[in-house]
C-alpha cells in the first residue's frame, strides 16, 4: 500500500477491485478468528504481548439473554398490575350495584353497603385538601418566593424532606396524642382530616415549590419592575403561572389521602357507622378502612364486598385526577402567551 | 485501502448531511478532515465505526464503507466487531467514572484479551505518554485527572484494545494549547502503528500531524490528496479558499 | 392671598393620600408574609410535635418496662397476662417481611429501569412507565386484599404448611408496592448519565448489556443505592397491607410461611382494640411507633448521605 494519495483515490480504487479475495464478508463476520488470521492480522506487523480470543459469539448471545431478561422483570411488575386489576374485577363487580353504594354496612354481606364509608371518605378529602392546600402552598410560597435563602430556610427545606419520608402511621400517633386528646376532637372527622392534611403536606409543598421555581425569573422582575411588592408579584403572577405544577401536586395528594388507612385507624376510625355524619365531631369511616375490615374476614362473600369497594374506591381516585388533569390542560393553554 | 467510502450519503431524518462522497484510507497514515462546522466531517467520522447506529434519525440512504473487505454495513455484520477494530476517541475526553486501571483494562478484558493486564495498563500508557504521570496513583478515578491527561487516558484505553485504526473526532478542542501540542505529538508517534483519521478545524493542526488531508464543504468532499498538496498548491478554489480563511 | 393655600394643598392632599395608600400595601403585605411564615412552621411543629410526643410517651412507657428488656427481650405478649414487652420479635417481623420486599423490588426495580432507560423506544417507554407508576398509586389495603385473596393461596398451592396469614405473602406485595419507587429512581438516575459515557463503551466495542451493567450501573450506583434505602425504609413504614397478610402473631422466627406481627401491624392491631389513654398497651405502641420512627428517620439520612456523599456532577 502506498502513501501517495493519488493512488488512494476512491474512484479508481474500489476496495473489492483493489484487495481482491476469496474470503466473502459474511464468512469473516461469522468466523472472526480465522478472518483475522488470513484476513488482515496478516497485513499488519503490529501485535501486543498476547492475542484476544474471539469471544463475540459469546457476547452476543449474552447481550440477548441480559436484554430478554429484563424484559421480562418489567413485564412481572405489568403482570402482577394486570392480575391485581382482574382479580378485584372479576370478584367486586357481580357485588357492584346501586344498593351497595346506598347501604350501610352490615352484618349480613348481601345487605351490606358503602354509604357512610363513602360520605366519610368525601368528607375528610374535602376538609383535608383545604387544610393541606393553605398550608401546603403558604409554605411553598415562603420557601421560594419570600424566605432569603439563609440557614432556616435549608433547614425547613431538610425538615420538608425527612417529614415526606416519615411512615404514615407515625402521623396517625401525632394526630391522636394531638388532635383527639390534646385539642380535644375526639376521633372525629376533624382529627381525621388535620391528621390526613399534615400526612400530604410534604407532597403539596415539594411539588409546589418545584413549579414555583420553573416560573421564569423575567416574570418577577417585570412585575417588580412595575412597583408590585413581592406578594403581589406572587399572587397576581408567579403563583398562576406555576398553578398547574401545584395542581399537579395537590392530585398526588388527594390520592395519596384517599388511599390511606392506617393512619385514620390510629386516629379511631371505626367499621361499623350505620349513620350520615351531621357534625365535625362525628365519629368517622372511610373506604379503606372498610375494605380492610371486609379482607380481612374469612367469608368469602365479604372478600367480594371488598372486592366492590375497592373498584368505587380506585374509581374515586381516577375520577379525581381525571378532574385535575382536565383544570390543568385548561390553565396550561390559558397561560400559554 | 483500510477503510474505503463509495458514494456514500448519509441523511439525519430528512437532512442529507453527507453526498455522494467517496473517500479511501490507507494504512498507517494520519488522515485529516477539515472543513468548516456543520460540513458533515464528523458524521462521516462516526458512520466508519458505526456510532450513528445509536442516533435513531441517522440513514444510510446510499453507497456502502469497506473496512479491509469487511462490508462495515452489510447485514450480517455486528457493529461491535466492527468497532473491536476501529477504535474512537472523541472529543470531550470522556474517562469512565471508575479507576485509571480499570479505564484501560475494562475494553480488552471484555473482549477477550488473554494475558497480563497490568502490563497492558502499563504498556498502554506508556505509549499515550501517560505513564510517568500516573504510573503511582492507577487506583484513582480517571475523572480526577487534568482535561488534557484524560484525553491522553482516552487515547491510552482505545490503544489498550490493538485497534486498527483510530478515529479522532477534534480530539483537541476541550483542551489548553500545551495539552494540544502533548497530544499532537502523541499522534506523530502512533501513526507508524495505526492508521488514524482526524477531524478537525484547527488546518495549522492539520498540516503539522496529517500526511493526507479531506475537505469538505456542504456534505461534499471537494478535494482530497496529500497534506502538501492540498496546503501548498490547492486544486480547487473553494479549498484555496477555506486554507486562506476567505470563509468558514 | 387666598389663592395660594388651595395651589398649595392640592400636592400635600395627594401626597398624603399615596402615603396612606403605601402603608395600607405595606399592612397587609406585612400581614400576608406573617401568615405564609406561620404555615411555613406549622411543618417544623410537626416535626417537633412527632419527636415530643413519642418520645414523652416512649418515656413514660420505659418508667414500666426497662428500655434494655424492651430492645433485647425475645418474647411480646403485651395483652395477655403474664405481660412481656420485648419488641425483638416485632423487629424480626419487620426485617423478614421488608427484606423479603427488597429481595423482589430491587432486582425487578432495577431491571426495569435499566429496560426504560436504555432499551425501550420512546413510544414503548412513554407506554410501560406510567402503567408502572400506576402501582405506586393503588392503595396499600388494596395490596392487602390482594395478598390473602390471590397471593395466599397460589403460596400454599406451592409449599402447602403455608399458614392463611403469613409472612411471604406480605412481601410479595410489599415487593411490588416499593417497586415504582425504585424503577424511577434508578430510572432518573442511569439516564442522567452523560451520553459520552456511552459512545466511550460502546466505541470499545462492548455490547449493550456490557455497556449498561458494567459503565452505566456503577456510575450511577449511588443513586441506585440511595433509592433501595428509601425503598427499604418505605417497607418497613408500610401498614395496611401487612396488616392485613402477615398475620398478628409476634414470632422470632425466620420462616416466611408462618405468620409473623410487624411493628406496624402491632400498632394496628391495639388501635382496633378499645384501649383506654395511659394504659400500658396505649403506651406501648407509642414506643413502637418511637422505634420505628427512629429506624426510618436513620435510613431517609442515610439515603440523604449517600446521595450527597458519592453525588457525580456530570457537567
Amino acid at each position: 500500500m502506498t502513501k501517495d494519495p493519488t493512488n488512494n483515490d476512491p474512484t479508481n480504487n474500489d476496495p473489492a477491485n483493489n484487495d481482491p479475495t476469496s474470503n466473502d464478508p459474511t464468512n469473516i463476520y461469522a468466523n472472526g478468528q480465522a478472518a483475522r488470521e488470513e484476513g488482515f492480522t496478516s497485513s499488519r506487523e503490529i501485535h501486543l504481548e498476547a492475542s484476544f480470543l474471539d469471544n463475540l459469539a459469546r457476547r452476543r448471545v449474552q447481550a440477548k439473554v441480559f436484554a430478554l431478561a429484563i424484559q421480562l422483570a418489567t413485564c412481572m411488575a405489568l403482570l402482577a398490575l394486570g392480575i391485581l386489576v382482574w382479580r378485584i374485577g372479576s370478584q367486586g363487580l357481580p357485588y357492584l350495584n346501586w344498593n351497595f353504594i346506598t347501604s350501610f354496612p352490615s352484618r349480613k354481606a348481601e345487605r351490606a353497603g358503602i354509604l357512610s364509608a363513602l360520605v366519610g371518605s368525601a368528607t375528610i378529602i374535602f376538609m383535608t385538601t383545604i387544610f393541606a392546600v393553605i398550608l401546603g402552598v403558604s409554605t411553598a410560597v415562603y420557601l421560594e418566593e419570600i424566605a432569603s435563602k439563609n440557614k432556616f430556610a435549608k433547614f425547613l427545606e431538610l425538615n420538608i424532606a425527612n417529614l415526606s419520608g416519615v411512615p404514615s402511621l407515625v402521623y396517625g400517633m401525632l394526630g391522636l396524642a394531638v388532635f383527639v386528646r390534646i385539642f380535644d376532637f375526639g376521633r372525629s372527622l376533624l382529627a381525621a382530616s388535620c391528621t390526613l392534611a399534615l400526612m400530604v403536606l410534604p407532597i403539596i409543598i415539594i411539588a409546589s415549590r418545584e413549579a414555583l421555581r420553573t416560573v421564569p425569573p423575567s416574570t418577577r422582575l417585570a412585575a417588580a419592575a412595575l412597583g408590585a411588592t413581592p406578594w403581589q408579584t406572587t399572587y397576581h403572577h408567579t403563583l398562576p403561572a406555576a398553578m398547574p405544577g401545584v395542581l399537579t401536586g395537590i392530585i398526588l395528594a388527594i390520592s395519596r389521602a384517599l388511599g390511606e388507612a392506617a393512619p385514620l385507624i390510629i386516629v379511631g376510625g371505626v367499621t361499623y357507622i350505620a349513620f350520615l355524619p351531621t357534625r365535625l365531631t362525628d365519629s368517622f369511616t372511610t373506604l379503606p378502612i372498610q375494605i380492610f375490615n371486609w379482607a380481612g374476614r374469612p367469608q368469602e362473600e365479604f372478600q367480594s364486598l371488598a372486592a366492590a369497594a375497592i373498584i368505587v374506591l380506585v374509581g374515586l381516585v381516577l375520577v379525581t385526577n381525571g378532574i385535575a388533569i382536565f383544570i390543568r390542560t385548561k390553565l396550561e393553554n390559558k397561560n400559554r402567551w | 485501502m483500510v477503510i474505503a467510502a463509495k458514494n456514500l450519503t448519509l441523511a439525519y431524518g430528512k437532512n442529507i448531511i453527507v453526498k455522494n462522497l467517496s473517500l479511501a484510507v490507507g494504512p498507517t497514515t494520519v488522515t485529516a478532515l477539515i472543513g468548516p462546522s456543520g460540513c458533515g466531517k464528523s458524521t462521516l467520522l462516526r458512520t466508519f465505526n458505526r456510532m450513528n447506529d445509536f442516533v435513531p434519525s441517522f440513514r444510510m440512504v446510499s453507497g456502502n464503507i469497506h473496512y479491509r473487505d469487511l462490508d462495515v454495513y452489510s447485514n450480517q455484520v455486528d457493529p461491535v466487531f466492527v468497532r473491536r477494530r476501529i477504535g474512537m476517541v472523541f472529543q470531550k475526553p470522556n474517562p469512565f467514572p471508575s479507576s485509571i486501571h480499570k479505564n484501560i483494562t475494562w475494553g480488552p478484558r471484555i473482549n477477550g484479551f488473554q494475558g497480563d493486564l497490568d502490563h497492558l495498563v502499563e504498556s498502554s500508557l506508556k505509549r499515550a505518554a501517560l505513564w510517568d504521570e500516573v504510573k503511582d496513583k492507577l487506583n484513582s478515578s480517571g475523572l480526577a485527572l487534568s482535561g488534557g491527561q484524560q484525553q491522553r487516558l482516552c487515547i491510552a484505553r482505545a490503544i489498550a484494545m490493538d485497534p486498527d485504526v483510530i478515529l479522532m473526532d477534534e480530539p483537541c478542542s476541550a483542551l489548553d494549547p500545551a495539552s494540544t501540542a502533548r497530544i499532537e505529538d502523541l499522534i506523530t508517534e502512533l501513526k507508524d502503528r495505526f492508521s488514524m483519521l482526524i477531524v478537525t478545524h484547527n488546518m495549522q493542526q492539520a498540516s503539522r500531524i496529517s500526511q493526507n488531508t479531506a475537505f469538505m464543504l456542504n456534505g461534499e468532499l471537494v478535494e482530497y490528496g496529500t497534506t502538501s498538496q492540498i496546503f501548498n498548491a490547492p486544486a480547487q478554489r473553494l479549498t484555496e479558499d477555506y486554507i486562506m480563511g476567505r470563509f468558514g | 392671598m387666598p389663592i395660594f393655600p388651595l395651589k398649595l394643598t392640592p400636592p400635600i392632599a395627594t401626597n398624603s393620600l399615596k402615603a396612606a395608600a403605601r402603608f395600607k400595601t405595606r399592612l397587609s403585605e406585612t400581614a400576608v408574609i406573617r401568615f405564609l411564615q406561620t404555615c411555613a412552621w406549622i411543618s417544623i411543629l410537626t416535626t417537633i410535635a412527632i419527636v415530643v410526643i413519642l418520645g414523652f410517651e416512649s418515656l413514660v412507657f420505659f418508667k414500666g418496662v426497662p428500655l434494655l428488656d424492651f430492645l433485647t427481650g425475645r418474647d411480646w405478649s403485651p395483652l395477655i397476662e403474664p405481660r412481656s414487652f420485648g419488641v425483638l420479635p416485632l423487629i424480626a417481623g419487620t426485617l423478614v417481611v421488608s427484606l423479603g420486599a427488597c429481595a423482589i423490588a430491587v432486582p425487578l426495580g432495577l431491571a426495569s429501569a435499566i429496560y426504560l432507560a436504555e432499551y425501550a423506544s420512546p413510544k414503548t417507554r412513554s407506554l410501560i412507565k406510567p402503567t408502572i407508576e400506576l402501582l405506586a398509586g393503588i392503595p396499600s389495603v388494596v395490596f392487602g386484599y390482594f395478598a390473602i385473596t390471590t397471593v395466599t393461596p397460589v403460596l400454599q398451592f406451592i409449599f402447602p404448611t403455608t399458614e392463611i396469614f403469613n409472612a411471604a405473602s406480605a412481601s410479595i406485595v410489599l415487593g411490588f408496592m416499593v417497586l415504582p419507587m425504585i424503577t424511577s429512581l434508578c430510572d432518573d438516575a442511569i439516564r442522567a448519565t452523560p451520553r459520552s459515557l456511552r459512545e466511550g463503551g460502546f466505541a470499545l466495542a462492548a455490547t449493550k448489556a456490557e455497556v449498561s451493567l458494567d459503565i452505566l450501573l456503577p456510575a450511577s450506583m449511588s443513586a441506585i443505592m440511595a433509592s433501595v434505602i428509601l425503598g427499604f425504609s418505605r417497607a418497613i413504614g408500610e401498614t395496611m397491607a401487612v396488616a392485613l397478610a402477615a398475620g398478628s402473631t409476634p414470632n422470632l422466627s425466620l420462616n416466611p410461611l408462618t405468620s409473623m406481627q410487624t411493628m406496624t401491624g402491632y400498632i394496628v392491631q391495639v388501635a382496633m382494640g378499645d384501649v383506654p389513654h395511659g394504659t400500658i398497651e396505649y403506651q406501648s405502641i407509642f414506643a413502637v411507633a418511637g422505634t420505628l420512627f427512629v429506624m426510618t428517620l436513620s435510613l431517609n439520612l442515610l439515603s440523604q448521605v449517600v446521595v450527597r456523599r458519592f453525588a457525580r456532577q456530570w457537567e
